[in-house]
């Protein structure tokens, strides 16, 4: 192994920035109490500490009142908390064909056991188009209780339409769940402006937060069943679930540590202004696909426009398993990429490359120009070997 | 430093924001166990200064932070007593 480059920020980001790990640190020295457990010191600073943190993410996301951001282990868990609470039995939900299986999980969770029907629009996985006229005729149909459509697609990160996709559920009075989860962190979002009825993403992908931690926004309004009851700090005489926010969905110990170096990485990521990530990620998204546009036999998924992705690429090297090329890639360049479908079947087999999977390279806010050139390289001497005799690589 | 009122919540994260909330508009406030003769509901309440009560109210409403209600209540800092609770919830 010659580096250690990392690609795979669509799994999760890395390096996070010194701030969160201080962040964390700072935590479990200065405060280490249960947040609004007691009134001692510790756990009060705990809380104060806590509740920082969702104020600066509610600032980022341009939340209206930290009231409306709920933290969560992971976007998947805040997607369950909206999907299966506005699931309606004997309705019908209406999703794209490039959801990730946080989505497709849950919705097929729900057809198979006879509560909702299911119709799954066909939305492009390379340009991203959908068929309006189909999502508003499935939508506007009698009986949808839901639409859930992703923001960029996890596999080429490209963007959907979700402003129309939630203008089209809202004229139909249908709540609106949006999976931001290669969205959050990497382009500028004010959650309200979506239009959507509750939107999910993880803390520590473009977020650049810890694992272990989520953000479900639910919009003004929207009041849903909690995943799960328990303690909560408050109303301790009670032995019914609080119900108002951000209480009724944060049962049990929170994730402190984690929520407040994902605040901390929110105030970072203030500092740096996510509209200039955004244009990293684009420019070094030209640089990958310009690299490899002379390079024969690499096949890429995706955007023409980098533009209209979020820092992912997806290819194929012609006659070589993504498996083989990815561990060569880790082997020989020490580059971290992730291969196969990326729990993301629907989205492959809208692309046309299930059941084998894609190699997915994925950057971030600190990735350098360096680092796609040893990608490029890296991928055209592959590309190379598996056109000549020359062994594809070998094995540690 | 004697304080004059307390504002109870039914939420820590809402008593949290309510502090920086005052402290921020230049309102002296500062968290403080939660009195059990005010409030069941939660762990801590946030003291002020009686007399800033209509500013101390205005602030919370702008910054849409729910709370329990507010308490005439006696604490002082320096002996570290309380007085007597007025039960004078005025929200």
């Amino acid at each position: 192994m010659s580096g250690d480059i990392y690609l795979d920020h669509a799994a999760t980001s890395w390096p996070k920035p010194p701030a969160v790990l201080e962040a964390i640190a700072s935590f479990l020295e200065h405060a280490g109490g249960n947040v609004g457990r007691a009134g001692h010191h510790r756990s009060i600073e705990s809380s104060r500490m806590v509740s920082l943190a969702r104020e600066s993410v509610t600032e980022l996301l341009g939340g209206e009142t930290p009231d409306d951001v709920i933290f969560t282990k992971n976007a998947t868990e805040g997607l369950n908390l909206a999907i299966l609470g506005f699931a309606v039995d004997g309705g019908r939900i209406v999703t794209t064909s490039l959801e990730h299986n946080s989505v497709m999980r849950p919705l097929r969770y729900l057809e198979q056991s006879g509560r909702c029907a299911l119709d799954v629009v066909h939305a492009d996985g390379n340009t991203g188009e959908i068929d309006l006229e189909e999502w508003t005729a499935r939508v506007g149909a009698p009986g949808t209780c839901l639409a859930v459509a992703v923001h960029a697609s996890n596999v080429t990160g490209i963007l959907l339409p979700v402003e129309q996709l939630g203008a089209i559920a809202a004229e139909h009075g249908v709540p609106f769940v949006v999976d931001a989860s290669q969205t959050g962190g990497h382009m500028p979002l004010s959650l309200p402006a979506l239009g959507a009825s509750a939107v999910a993403m993880p803390g520590h992908k473009g977020l650049l937060g810890p694992t272990g931690t989520g953000v479900l926004y639910l919009a003004e309004g929207v009041v849903l069943e909690p995943l799960i009851r328990g303690g909560t700090g408050s109303q301790s005489e009670s032995e019914y679930q609080p119900d108002f926010a951000p209480d009724k969905y944060e049962s049990g110990t929170l994730n402190s540590m984690g929520v407040v170096g994902l605040g901390a990485a929110a105030e970072h990521l203030r500092t740096v202004g996510v509209d200039h990530v955004q244009a990293h990620l684009t420019e070094l998204g030209r640089r990958f696909r310009d690299g490899l546009a002379d390079v024969d036999g690499v096949v890429l998924y995706g955007p023409d426009d980098p533009a209209r992705s979020v820092g992912i690429s997806s290819v194929n090297v012609e006659g070589v398993p993504c498996a083989t090329a990815s561990r060569v890639l880790d082997d020989e360049w020490g580059l971290m990429t992730r291969a196969g479908l990326h729990c993301s079947p629907a989205a492959h087999r809208s692309l046309g490359t299930a059941p084998e999977g894609t190699i997915r390279f994925s950057w971030g806010e600190d990735t350098p120009e360096a680092s796609i050139d040893v990608a490029v390289e890296a991928l055209r001497t592959i590309a190379e070997r598996a056109r000549s005799t020359e062994q594809v690589g070998t094995f540690a | 430093m004697k304080w004059g009122g307390v504002v109870s919540f039914f939420a820590s994260e809402h008593a949290m924001r309510a502090e920086r909330t005052l402290q921020r508009a230049e309102l002296p406030a500062r968290l403080v166990p939660g009195p059990r003769e005010v409030s069941p509901n939660c762990g801590v309440a946030v003291a002020f200064v009686w007399n800033d009560e209509p500013k101390v109210e205005q602030a919370l409403a702008a910054a849409k932070i729910r709370f329990e209600a507010i308490h005439r209540y006696d604490l002082d800092d320096e002996t570290g007593t309380v007085g007597t609770v007025r039960r004078e919830s005025v929200a």
